[in-house]
């Protein structure tokens, strides 16, 4: 009787709820695909606490966007492609925006994205050539790539040698994670050693990267200037620690943006000392919109992670990514006069987003990183990325360079090349800007 | 009392010999393929294909080939995800070389190239057995991965070393690349997997598959009455790559459409399938479609259960399903150590007495 009883209740509720709902605003579903179980977890879950903290902050704070609440479903993908498919699938109806924070994931979702009319925003990682949106309409890599870092990261080492003309003849190696996420900059390495004359040579480190003895011994005997790491997850602390324990010089060390968080730095303890790393963001809670997290989320109870990491490396660039993507929904419901938006409609505010210092300063994050523009043929924005070095004593990461350019003569081709391979594969006509 | 084969009378070899002799069980079969191949691709959407029908017929196939080799020929492989880079690998060879060859023919060719490959390192299996047997095929894994992802023709000198299907089309459907419809994914790899499991339950019922089990139960015996090892080995390893090849093929070709060895073809894909006949049944067609169902679907189930249905958080979800999983396994293999297949047999068996077991 009673079962019966309750199914009825349910029924009448699963009946009546749409009905009720259909009156007020449908919520904006942001969903995360998230990583917090597997060898990635250590990266995954302060990023994934970053992401879903903004978004709780903007419903506690301001009661979502432009009034509107964000709901953030999330799914584990584990890291893993199979997984990450079936997670993008169950999630994706009604999805504004989709942020997998694995470049094998984004590499599935590229062509899925363009059948079913939802952005991916890859931040920083994925396919580099999808910077051109003439080809890549759904995706977006701002602030900036791997190519561009690479570019980046080879004129901090000239300023440290003295200019460009004194590359020639250094040693530079990248060690670099084994699969299409690592082998990004090669191409862009290769064609910088060409120009600038400097000896350039990779060493793969196979998944999951805790076998690297193999490849320091080598670091050791050939004396490369300088190393360049492309790692994630625990191979980013293995590879310190080895490189500590072969006395390889920390600031000559320089990781990816991946490679350069707490984690990676902290099992090593104080032979970590001076390691660098690339960022386009700043680390550390001393900005307001921190204070603003802790107090509405966490005050609240609504925290997704710990209150004392908040302001870790990789929960700012979770933070970080939420920010840019609120934003860019906010621009949707702009420029489509609409609160409504759909992953469309959210594109086309991805593609005209900007976000400046001022915009910045208001969010409470003044100075966290630099202004961002994105346009029609420029996916990638202003491609700018620093070097944050590691204090062993404070734990603290704390910038030691300027924003550098990225070096498009360098990469400009590059891009046009692959996004060009990609458009023959599919049969995609780049579209027209104008 | 449903289930009885009483008055069915068999006047010939060929019906007597038939793969299903029972009426029901024929009538069964036949109702799930027609519901698969005339209701299913009705019903079908994203996610039915993506993360549930194709990777069950993906992996249905590879375990299939696995069986062959390991379940009928009791020679024991850890090379399953190494031979389905070798199938993946020379889908998108043919492919980019040849976009106008139809790919019926390039999945087949696959197979075909995975072949010769299974019988090169099906070599060591004529001096070698069991556990030794296991750690020279973990070596074919591990070389084939390697290779792959060290030179740059097989992933055509691409920056990323990523392998990508290209968008093609068939009768006029788009099959690979954005926009194919599921219903046409799902079909194509259907054809594949009826018309090959049935070959497959042919081979093995006939006099190869025979030679096989004769090799598996006991090979001094079966060399002593006249069947060659060699022979009798090599063609395992071949037919087996045969299949597994092929299923790369649709893994990477119709199912994921874009791959990098390291993650797509690691070891842990060669346990999977491994676990998938073990728990399906050894040296059972039927046990590799459900050792991969229960594999594939299980964990699904529990997760859209758990989080959908109880509203659990998503990571503990994920824990209590990997939990989950393990016991299940273990719980299956103490009841039955034989595999579903075996469960699925006594059920019969149980069913045709029902409901006077004495």
């Amino acid at each position: 009787m009673k079962f019966a009883k309750l199914t009825k209740v349910a029924l009448a509720a699963a009946v009546v709820a749409p009905m009720l709902s259909a009156t007020v605003l449908a919520d904006l579903k942001v969903p995360s695909m998230d990583y917090r179980t597997g060898p990635y977890a250590p990266n995954g879950i302060p990023f994934a606490n970053g992401y879903s903290d903004y978004l709780s902050l903007l419903n506690e704070r301001d009661g979502g966007i432009e009034g509107v609440k964000i709901v953030n479903p999330s799914c584990e993908t584990a890291y893993n492609t199979k997984q990450g498919v079936e997670c993008y699938e169950k999630l994706k109806d009604g999805a504004l925006v989709f942020q997998p924070l694995s470049t094998g994931i984004t590499y599935q979702l590229i062509p899925r994205t363009i059948v079913d009319k939802v952005p991916v925003y890859s931040m920083g990682y994925g396919r580099t050539s999808a910077a051109n949106g003439k080809i890549f309409p759904y995706v977006f890599n701002f602030p900036a790539t791997y190519w561009s870092q690479a570019t980046a990261l080879v004129q901090y080492i000239a300023d440290q040698e003295g200019g460009m003309d004194k590359l020639k003849g250094k040693k530079i190696y990248l060690v670099h994670h084994n699969s299409a996420y690592g082998k990004e900059p090669i191409r862009t390495l290769e064609s910088m050693a060409a120009k600038y004359g400097f000896t350039y040579r990779s060493l793969p480190v196979d998944h999951p990267g805790q076998e690297q003895k193999a490849t320091w011994l080598q670091i050791r005997r050939e004396k490369p200037d300088w190393v360049l790491m492309w790692g994630w997850g625990v191979m980013n602390q293995v590879a310190v620690k080895e490189a500590a324990s072969i006395r390889f010089p920390m600031d000559h060390f320089i990781g990816v943006w991946w490679s350069g968080s707490e984690n990676d730095v902290l099992p090593a303890g104080d032979a970590a000392d001076g390691y660098l790393s690339g960022a386009f963001h700043a680390a550390g809670a001393g900005f307001p919109v921190h204070a603003d997290i802790k107090k509405h989320v966490y005050g609240n109870g609504k925290g997704k992670g710990e209150i004392d990491r908040v302001g870790e490396v990789l929960y700012n660039r979770g933070m970080v990514a939420a920010m840019w993507t609120t934003e860019a929904i906010r621009n949707a419901m702009k420029i489509h006069g609409t609160k409504d938006v759909t992953g469309e409609m959210v594109r086309d505010g991805f593609e005209t987003l900007k976000v400046d210092e001022a915009r910045l300063a208001e969010l409470g994050m003044k100075d966290f990183t630099y202004g961002i523009q994105i346009t029609c043929e420029n996916h990638e924005g202003p491609g700018k990325v620093a070097v944050q070095q590691w204090d062993a004593k404070a734990k603290k990461w704390s910038m030691v360079s300027k924003f550098y350019e990225p070096l498009r003569d360098i990469t400009g081709p590059l891009i046009a090349e692959d996004s060009a391979a990609f458009a023959k594969e599919n049969n995609i006509t780049p579209r027209d800007c104008n | 009392m449903l289930y009885r084969e009483t008055g069915q009378f068999k006047t010939s070899y060929q019906a007597d010999q038939a793969i299903f002799p029972i009426a029901q069980d024929r009538w069964f079969i036949f109702g799930i393929i027609a519901i698969a191949v005339f209701v299913v691709p009705f019903l079908i959407d994203d996610y039915g294909a993506n993360a549930v029908l194709l990777p069950f017929l993906v992996y249905a196939m590879a375990a299939i080939g696995l069986n062959i080799l390991t379940g009928y020929c009791g020679q024991l492989s850890l090379g399953t995800g190494g031979f389905m880079a070798v199938g993946a690998y020379s889908t998108y060879k043919l492919f980019t070389a040849f976009p106008d060859l139809n790919l019926i023919v390039i999945v087949i060719l696959s197979g075909l190239i995975t072949a010769a490959v299974g019988v090169l390192f099906g070599l060591p299996s004529l001096r070698i057995k069991g556990f030794y047997l296991a750690v020279a095929t973990l070596a074919s894994q591990f070389f084939l991965v390697w290779m792959f992802n060290k030179f740059g023709w097989f992933y055509n000198y691409n920056m990323t070393g990523m392998i990508n299907m290209p968008a093609s089309t068939m009768f006029g459907l788009q099959l690979t690349g954005p926009g194919a419809h599921p219903a046409v994914r799902y079909l194509f790899c259907l054809g594949f997997v009826l018309v090959f499991a049935l070959v497959a339950k042919n081979i093995v019922r006939g006099r190869l598959g025979r030679e096989w089990m004769a090799i598996r139960d006991m090979d001094i015996a079966a060399e002593i009455i006249g069947i060659r090892p060699l022979y009798a080995k090599l063609s395992a390893f071949a037919v087996s790559s045969f299949y597994v090849g092929m299923a790369g093929a649709l893994y990477f070709g119709i199912w994921l459409s874009s791959a990098e060895p390291v993650e797509a073809f690691d070891i842990n894909q060669s346990f999977l399938v491994l676990f998938m006949i073990i728990i399906g049944g050894l040296g059972s067609i039927m046990g590799s479609f459900l050792g991969a169902a229960f594999i594939v679907l299980m964990p699904l189930v529990l997760k859209n259960f758990m989080v959908d249905g109880l509203d659990i958080a998503v990571v503990t979800a994920k824990h209590v399903e990997i939990i989950t999983m393990g016991m299940l396994i273990i719980f299956f293999l103490i009841v039955e150590p034989h595999g579903l297949a075996r469960l699925w047999t006594i059920a019969k068996e149980k069913l045709r007495l029902w409901p006077f077991p004495h």
